[in-house]
C-alpha cells in the first residue's frame, strides 16, 4: 500500500539547484533504497521529508493527502522519523532516558522512572536488541547507539523511517544484525527509506530503488537490478572498473612493525609494507586496526614492539617524529581528526608543511599558497578557490584535502584509515587512482577498510585482524570475501587481549 | 541576487565591527560638538590603549579556543613588580622593566602548563591565576601604590604636543599581534589548534608547546598593558586593571573572534577596543550616568555577538 509520495520536488539554494524535480513513492512494509552520488540531492530530499527544508515547488502526500512538513515537530506528528549519521542521543543519559527524551512519562509532575524503564524495555524488544536500559548511551558502541536510535524512532510511532547511510559506520557482522532489524520493521508495516553507498547491500535488504542524479529522480527500479546497471543509472556513464588497481613490483620494505602491543588493546602485531605496495587491513570494527594505525603514527603510545620507517625508529608516541621519518595518517574520522573545518583549503593543505615553510619563525605564505595550488590541481579538488572553507566541500573533496596535505609533505608511507567511507562512487574511483599513482611513484600504502570489496579490489596483500591480533595474511590472488570474513570472526585462542 | 548586492553584504559581514564603529563615530559627532576634536579623539585613544593591548594578548588565546581571565591581575602584578624593583629594591629601570615583562610571561607559562600538561580547563587555570597574581601584587605592595620610576612614567606622556605614548604603544603592539597571527608559525598554529586541536596534533603541530607560547604572549602583552596603565597614573597600584580581562574578552569578541576558537584578527580586536572606548567617551560627553553606561555596554556586547551569530547561521 502506498504510504508516502513526493511529487516534483524542487529546491534552489543561492547558486545551486539542489533538487530539480524529484518523485518518490514509498509503500508501507517496504525498504526503499535511495541511491545517488554525493550531491545528487539525497540529503536535501530527506531534509525536506523531515522538516528541515521546505520545497520551492512540488508536494508531499501521506496516505494520499497532501501534507506540509514545516518543522521537525510536524514530521514527528506525521510519523516520519529520520536517523542521521550523527546520532541525536545524549551520551551522558541512560538508554531509557534517551528513549523518552523530551516526553518522559510523568506521575504527579515527577518523572515516572518505572514506566520509563518499562517503555524502554518494550521498545528495545521490538527492535530486538539486548541492552540494559540503565546503561549510559556513551558506553554503547556505535552499532548499539544506532539501534537505540531506531528504538527511539519507533517510540515516536514512526510509520516512515529514513535511515541515512546506517551501514557506513558498521562492521559486516553488525550490518547483518541491522538488516535483520530492518526486516523485522518491514514486517511490522514500517516504510523504510534506506540510503547507502554500498551497492551489494541493495539486493540484500532493498525492495525498490529510486536513483537520483543531479537533483533529479532518474529511475525507479527493483532492488535486484544488476550493480553495473545501478552504477550506470547513478553516474550516467558506466564505470568499467570499480577498483582500478594497477599492481606493480614491490620494492624495499618502507614500514616494518614488529611485536607491537598495547595492554588491553592489541598484541604482537608484526608486518611490513614495501615500496609500491598497498597492504589492506581487514577486520571487524573493534578488532584494533585503528588503534594499531594510531600507535604506528605516534598518535597513541604502545607498550611493546618496534616501528621502523625507512630504517629509522621514530620515538613512540610522538607524531612529529613519525612524520619526520616519513609517515602520514589519513584518519578514519575525517571531520573530527583530519580537517580544520572552519579554515580554508590552502590552510588545511599546508598544515603538515607549516614547520618546513617556516624561517626564523615566519611562514612563507606565498610558497605555501603555491604548493597548495599545485596539490589541489593534481588531486582535481573541485572548489571555488583555495580560499573556500573545507566545511563546504563534499565528502570526496574533503578527503582529497586530507590526503593532499600528506602529498604536500611527501610522506613516503601513508596510512589510510577508511579512506572512502561516506564518499560517492565517482570520488572513490578518484581516490583509488590516487593510491595507484602513489604506489607507482614508490610510496607504500597501508589501507584499513571495512569495505570488503574495496580491500579485495585495491590491496596487494591483506592482513586480517581479530580481537587485537593479526590472525592472517592473504595475497590478493587467494583472498575472497568469505575467506577474509572467516578470519575476521576468528575466536582468538585464550581470552581477548585485556 | 545581483553580485553588487552580494559583495556589499559580504563586505559588511566581514567588517561588521568596523561598520558599527563608523556609525558610532558619526552619530556621536552629530550628538556632541565636543566629540570630534583632536584632543578628545586622542583621549579616546589613551582610554582604549590598555584594554586594546590586553585584548591583543587575549586574541591569541581566544584564537586557540582558550580563554585568559588573568590578564587584568597579571597587568597589575607586572606593574607592581616594576615599581617595586626600581623604587624599593633600587634596580635600574631598564632591568626592572625586563623583570616586569618576565613576570608577565611567567604567569602565562604557568597558565599554559596547568592547561596543556595539567589538563585543566583554561577557564579554571586562568581563574586561579587571576586570584594568585592579584594576591601577589597586594603582598608585594603591602596594599599601597608604589611610585613608578620617572623614566618609565614618560610612557604616559605625549610625543610632541599631541601624540600620547600609550596610543603609539597600542598601535605597535597591535602591529606585532597582527604579524604574529598572520605571518608566524606560532600564529598559524594557533588557528589550527583552535579550529581542530586533534587535526592539528595529527598534522605534527606540537600542541602543548604552542599553547605555552600562546599564553606566554598573553602574559607578556598583559605586562605591557600594566606598565602603560601605571605610567599614566605615575604609580603602580595593586588594585589596578581589576575586571579589565572582561573588557579585553569583550573587545576580542566584538572584533569578530569566536570563543570556540579558530577565528579572530588583530584588526578586529583593535576595532572592538575602540568601540568600547568610543562608547564610554561618548556616553560621558552626553552626560549619561556611569550606571547606565554599564547597561549600554552590556547591550552592545550582546548585540555584536548576536549579529555575528545570525550572520553565520544565515550562511
Amino acid at each position: 500500500m502506498e504510504l508516502l509520495r513526493a511529487e516534483g520536488l524542487r529546491k534552489r539554494f543561492p547558486g545551486v539547484l539542489a533538487l530539480d524535480g524529484v518523485d518518490l513513492t514509498v509503500r508501507s512494509g517496504e525498504v526503499h533504497v535511495l541511491l545517488g552520488e554525493n550531491g545528487a540531492g539525497k540529503s536535501t530530499l530527506i531534509k525536506m521529508l523531515s522538516g528541515a527544508y521546505h520545497p520551492d515547488e512540488g508536494r508531499v502526500l501521506l496516505d494520499g493527502h497532501p501534507v506540509h512538513i514545516r518543522t521537525a515537530g510536524d514530521a514527528q506528528r506525521l510519523g516520519i522519523a529520520t536517523i542521521y549519521q550523527e546520532f541525536n542521543l545524549v551520551p551522558e543519559l541512560s538508554v531509557a532516558e534517551n528513549l523518552s527524551l523530551g516526553r518522559p512519562p510523568r506521575r504527579f509532575g515527577f518523572v515516572d522512572t518505572k514506566r520509563m524503564h518499562e517503555r524502554a524495555v518494550e521498545l528495545l524488544a521490538r527492535v530486538g536488541v539486548d541492552v540494559d536500559p540503565r546503561t549510559p548511551v556513551s558506553r554503547l558502541g556505535i552499532a548499539r547507539m544506532q539501534m537505540v536510535e531506531i528504538a527511539k524512532a519507533l517510540g515516536l510511532q514512526a510509520r516512515v523511517l529514513i535511515m541515512d547511510e546506517p551501514t557506513a559506520v558498521l562492521t559486516t557482522g553488525e550490518v547483518e544484525k541491522l538488516f535483520s532489524i530492518v526486516r523485522r520493521l518491514r514486517e511490522q508495516g514500517v516504510a523504510i527509506i534506506f540510503i547507502t553507498h554500498h551497492l551489494e547491500e541493495i539486493a540484500a535488504i532493498g525492495d525498490r530503488v529510486t536513483v537520483l542524479r543531479d537533483g533529479r529522480s532518474v529511475a525507479e527500479v527493483p532492488a535486484d537490478t544488476p550493480q553495473d546497471e545501478l552504477v550506470r543509472l547513478m553516474v550516467g556513464r558506466p564505470i568499467d572498473q570499480q577498483f582500478p588497481r594497477e599492481r606493480g613490483q614491490a620494492g624495499e620494505p618502507l614500514l616494518k612493525v614488529t611485536g607491537l602491543g598495547r595492554k588491553g588493546v592489541f598484541e604482537d602485531v608484526s608486518f611490513e609494507v614495501r615500496a609500491g605496495e598497498v597492504v589492506g587491513v581487514a577486520g571487524l570494527v573493534g578488532a584494533g586496526r585503528t588503534e594499531v594505525a594510531r600507535a604506528i603514527f605516534g598518535a597513541d603510545r604502545y607498550d611493546t614492539g618496534e616501528v621502523t620507517v625507512r630504517g629509522r625508529r621514530p620515538t613512540p608516541g610522538d607524531v612529529h617524529a613519525a612524520m619526520e621519518a616519513g609517515l602520514g595518517l589519513v584518519p578514519e574520522d575525517r571531520k573530527g581528526q583530519g580537517l580544520v573545518l572552519g579554515a580554508d583549503i590552502a590552510e588545511n593543505l599546508g598544515l603538515v608543511t607549516l614547520r618546513e615553510a617556516t624561517r626564523a619563525g615566519f611562514v612563507d605564505r606565498k610558497g605555501q599558497h603555491q604548493a597548495a595550488a599545485e596539490v589541489a590541481e593534481q588531486l582535481g579538488i573541485r572548489m571555488t578557490g583555495l580560499g573556500q572553507e573545507v566545511r563546504t566541500l563534499s565528502g570526496g573533496n574533503q578527503q582529497k584535502v586530507v590526503i593532499g596535505k600528506w602529498l604536500e609533505a611527501d610522506a613516503g608511507v601513508l596510512i589510510l584509515d577508511e579512506p572512502t567511507r561516506g564518499i560517492d562512487v565517482g570520488a572513490k574511483v578518484e581516490i583509488y587512482q590516487l593510491i595507484n599513482a602513489l604506489t607507482a611513484s614508490g610510496h607504500a600504502v597501508l589501507m584499513i577498510s571495512s569495505d570488503l570489496p574495496e580491500v579485495l579490489g585495491m590491496s596487494d596483500r591483506i592482513l586480517v585482524m581479530a580481537r587485537g591480533r593479526l590472525v592472517g595474511e592473504l595475497s590478493a590472488a587467494e583472498a575472497t570475501q568469505d575467506g577474509v570474513m572467516a578470519l575476521a570472526v576468528t575466536e582468538v585462542e585464550g581470552p581477548r587481549v585485556q | 541576487m545581483s553580485s553588487s548586492v552580494f559583495l556589499r553584504r559580504s563586505w559588511l559581514a566581514e567588517n561588521g565591527a568596523l561598520a558599527a564603529l563608523v556609525v558610532l563615530v558619526v552619530a556621536l559627532s552629530l550628538l556632541s560638538s565636543d566629540f570630534l576634536s583632536v584632543t578628545n579623539l586622542l583621549n579616546v585613544g589613551v582610554q582604549a590603549a590598555v584594554t586594546a593591548i590586553l585584548a591583543f594578548g587575549s586574541t591569541f588565546v581566544i584564537v586557540t579556543g582558550g580563554i585568559d581571565l588573568s590578564v587584568g591581575s597579571v597587568a597589575a602584578l607586572s606593574a607592581i613588580v616594576l615599581a617595586w624593583t626600581a623604587s624599593v629594591a633600587g634596580l635600574p629601570w631598564p632591568l626592572a622593566t625586563v623583570v616586569s615583562l618576565a613576570v608577565g610571561v611567567a604567569c602565562g607559562l604557568v597558565n599554559a602548563a596547568l592547561i596543556a600538561y595539567g589538563k585543566l580547563p583554561p577557564f579554571i587555570a586562568t581563574l586561579a591565576m587571576l586570584g594568585i597574581a592579584r594576591g601577589l601584587a597586594l603582598v608585594i605592595s603591602q596594599g599601597s601604590p608604589i611610585a613608578m620610576p620617572d623614566a618609565v612614567s614618560h610612557l604616559g606622556d605625549t610625543i610632541g604636543t599631541y601624540l600620547p605614548v600609550p596610543v603609539v604603544v597600542m598601535v605597535v603592539m597591535g602591529g606585532i599581534a597582527a604579524v604574529i597571527l598572520n605571518r608566524t608559525y606560532a600564529g598559524r598554529a594557533m588557528y589550527a589548534i583552535g579550529g581542530n586541536e586533534e587535526a592539528a596534533r595529527l598534522s605534527g603541530i606540537k600542541v602543548s608547546r604552542q599553547k605555552l607560547i600562546t599564553y606566554a604572549l598573553s602574559g607578556g602583552f598583559a605586562a605591557v598593558a600594566g606598565i602603560v596603565l601605571a605610567s599614566r597614573l605615575a604609580s603602580a597600584q595593586p588594585q589596578a586593571a581589576a575586571g579589565y580581562e572582561l573588557d579585553a574578552i569583550a573587545a576580542v569578541v566584538i572584533g569578530g573572534a569566536s570563543l570556540s576558537g579558530g577565528k579572530g584578527r588583530a584588526l578586529g580586536t583593535f576595532v572592538g577596543a575602540l568601540i568600547l572606548a568610543v562608547l564610554r567617551n561618548g556616553l560621558n560627553l552626553l552626560s549619561v550616568s556611569a550606571f547606565w553606561q554599564q547597561v549600554v555596554i552590556g547591550v552592545v556586547i550582546a548585540l555584536a555577538v548576536l549579529v555575528d551569530t545570525l550572520r553565520r547561521r544565515g550562511m
